[in-house]
């Protein structure tokens, strides 16, 4: 569990500063999907948390709209800072993970699925109908400030990148130091028996109704990300339920070994659908389709195993724990 | 010698069926308790009930002076009285000391403190220490889905006095084991929670165990205590003779033959 946290960290690290530097050479439809790989990698980052645990949710859409729109309408009341918009959109949905968690911790397996599809299905009904909210049409989003300062035309997605890489680099660290912590370690608590996790003294729907806050928090700050960068929130694009399949999408395509994989995976998810949509638009979703199969059936847990199969060859018994 | 658990009057039906009646039970401390009973008689059921696991249809319980009644599991385990299971209750895809790691780390830690790395060095020499007392430090590495029973059995008490309780209820710790292995895990495990002065119960079918382990026998027959005695006269009791003993022989001489049949 702890094995990869030095390199994880360097990684992640090391990471920062490539696409930091990377980030000022971009081209600018590069730069869009870096930023939207980081928005949907955080949701993803989520999806892990749950995933450990034995749980999918097919409706973490709900969570990334419900920040964007948190974005959104807090700009309608004059807050245009990047960096308060999306702790609003943050907690706005950590706020209501939490309050939807009383109901979700009591399910498992498909009921936990579908139920996050429902929530996620009343919300895109409500947003598509409300008018004050644009229904189907959304609100735009202003380019944020940051701390009083509002960058215009390329810089404002430069400034974007660069604001929410940090971001992004931090929450990652944490999620990575939570996962291998003692209240992390009971996802696959969770997973295995749930007996013995009563019996060893905590209680496992307190366990799940936790790690489905930080998904809430990780899915809000997603969605928070993604309203700045595309400057507009509106209910197909953000709240549907195939967003929520693309998160499922890339945790599958990442796999759940590292936090870092999701982030990759994102990156891969984005590249793979823009380059179908461009060279192949009739046919785009059935490379989408193909991709995942292959991914299935040739590398279950996903991009990341690639890592571990060459970690192996290197180092024949590694250690659990260090 | 303090007063561990009192049980008073403890009744449980399940519909039309009544699964314990007029369970009344004292257990001190040092005590070692065996809990004899046919298939059925109610033994795991009093340990459910007592555990937090079922609630009681009437009756009090107290351990350690304090009701625990309708209590959760896990706060009864927070207390002090923990269990094991007659189907070991492990994390099937880690390993031992990973195993043993996440239960030190649950009882160890409350609040905030959950959010310290689970892996501290500090933690991990207890562990070690631990898995050497439960002599299944040999399978340090080795997930618990791939274990030899005995050893499976031993990591599922070993994690459940984790927290040094007062008191350990163990479910069938032999059941599943072969004749010839029976002793050497029961010594194990008694040595093992002598050492940790824990007070204990087990539930157990071998006559031959009972007599040489316990203090006292719990003999159980369709939901009652029809004994509570010292184990030489608890198993020359006549009743316990005709309804658990009998049976027990009857069992263990026949029952390779008549699995077919039943």
């Amino acid at each position: 569990m702890t094995r990869f946290m030095d390199k994880t960290f360097w990684g992640l690290t090391i990471g920062l500063v490539v696409i930091l530097v990377a980030n000022f050479l971009l081209e600018d439809w590069l730069r869009f999907i870096g930023l939207q790989s980081m928005a949907r990698g955080a949701v993803a980052l989520g999806l892990l948390i749950l995933w450990r645990a034995g749980l999918v949710s097919f409706g973490h859409a709900l969570f990334f709209g419900w920040g964007a729109y948190a974005v959104a309408l807090s700009q309608k009341i004059g807050i245009t800072d990047a960096l308060l918009g999306i702790i609003i959109g943050t907690i706005a949905s950590g706020l209501l993970a939490f309050a939807l968690g009383f109901l979700l911790r009591r399910y498992r397996a498909i009921f936990f699925a579908l139920l996050n599809l429902a929530f996620s299905m009343i919300l895109y009904g409500v947003l598509a109908k409300l008018e004050v909210l644009g229904s189907t049409d959304g609100i735009g989003v202003k380019q944020p400030s940051y701390f009083g300062i509002t960058p215009e035309g390329a810089n404002a997605h430069i400034t974007l990148f660069c604001f929410t890489a940090i971001i992004v680099y931090i929450v990652a660290l944490a999620v990575h130091r939570y996962l291998s912590s003692t209240l992390g370690a009971m996802t696959i608590a969770v997973r295995e028996n749930e007996i013995r996790l009563e019996y060893l003294g905590y209680s496992a729907e307190k366990a799940i109704h936790v790690k489905y806050v930080f998904s809430g928090l990780l899915a809000g700050f997603g969605g928070a990300v993604m309203a700045l960068a595309v400057g507009h929130v509106d209910p197909d694009s953000m709240v549907y339920w195939p967003n929520s399949g693309d998160f499922v999408f890339i945790t599958i395509l990442s796999g759940t070994g590292n936090v870092a994989a999701t982030f990759i995976g994102a990156l891969a998810f984005e590249l793979i659908r823009t380059f179908a949509f461009d060279y192949a638009p009739q046919i785009w979703q059935l490379l989408m389709g193909g991709t995942l199969l292959v991914i299935v059936m040739f590398l279950p847990n996903g991009l990341w195993s690639l890592t571990e199969h060459l970690g192996k060859r290197r180092k024949s018994a590694p250690s659990p724990a260090e | 010698m303090a007063r561990v658990l009192e049980v008073h009057d403890l009744e449980k039906s399940f519909g039309g069926v009544v699964a314990a009646r007029d369970i009344n039970v004292t257990i001190d401390e040092g005590e070692t308790i065996g809990i004899i009973g046919a298939n059925g008689a109610g033994k795991t059921t009093f340990v459910n009930m007592v555990t937090g696991y079922l609630r009681p249809s009437a009756g009090r319980i107290e351990f350690m002076g304090r009701s625990i009644l309708g209590m959760a599991p896990r706060r009864i385990t927070t207390l002090g009285l923990c269990r094991s299971f007659q189907v070991p209750q492990v994390f099937g895809s880690e390993t031992v000391f990973e195993n043993v790691m996440i239960a030190m780390g649950i009882a160890e830690s409350r609040g905030p403190a959950l959010l310290a790395p689970l892996f501290a060095p500090a933690r991990a020499a207890r562990a070690e220490t631990h898995m050497a007392r439960y002599q299944i430090a040999d399978y340090r590495d080795v997930a618990a889905d791939a274990l030899p029973q005995g050893v499976r059995k031993l990591l599922d008490i070993a994690m459940a006095t984790v927290r040094k309780p007062k008191l350990v209820m163990l479910d069938e710790p032999t059941s599943g084991i072969s004749v010839e292995e029976k002793f050497g895990l029961m010594d194990i495990i008694m040595a093992a929670l002598r050492e940790e002065e824990t007070t204990v119960l087990f539930i157990e079918h071998d006559m031959e165990i009972v007599e040489r382990y316990v203090s006292r026998v719990l003999a159980f027959y369709q939901g009652e205590i029809i004994c509570d005695a010292p184990p030489a006269e608890a198993l020359e009791d006549p009743r316990v003779k005709e309804f658990v003993v009998g049976q027990e022989l009857h069992r263990s001489t026949h029952g390779a033959e008549e699995t077919g049949n039943a």
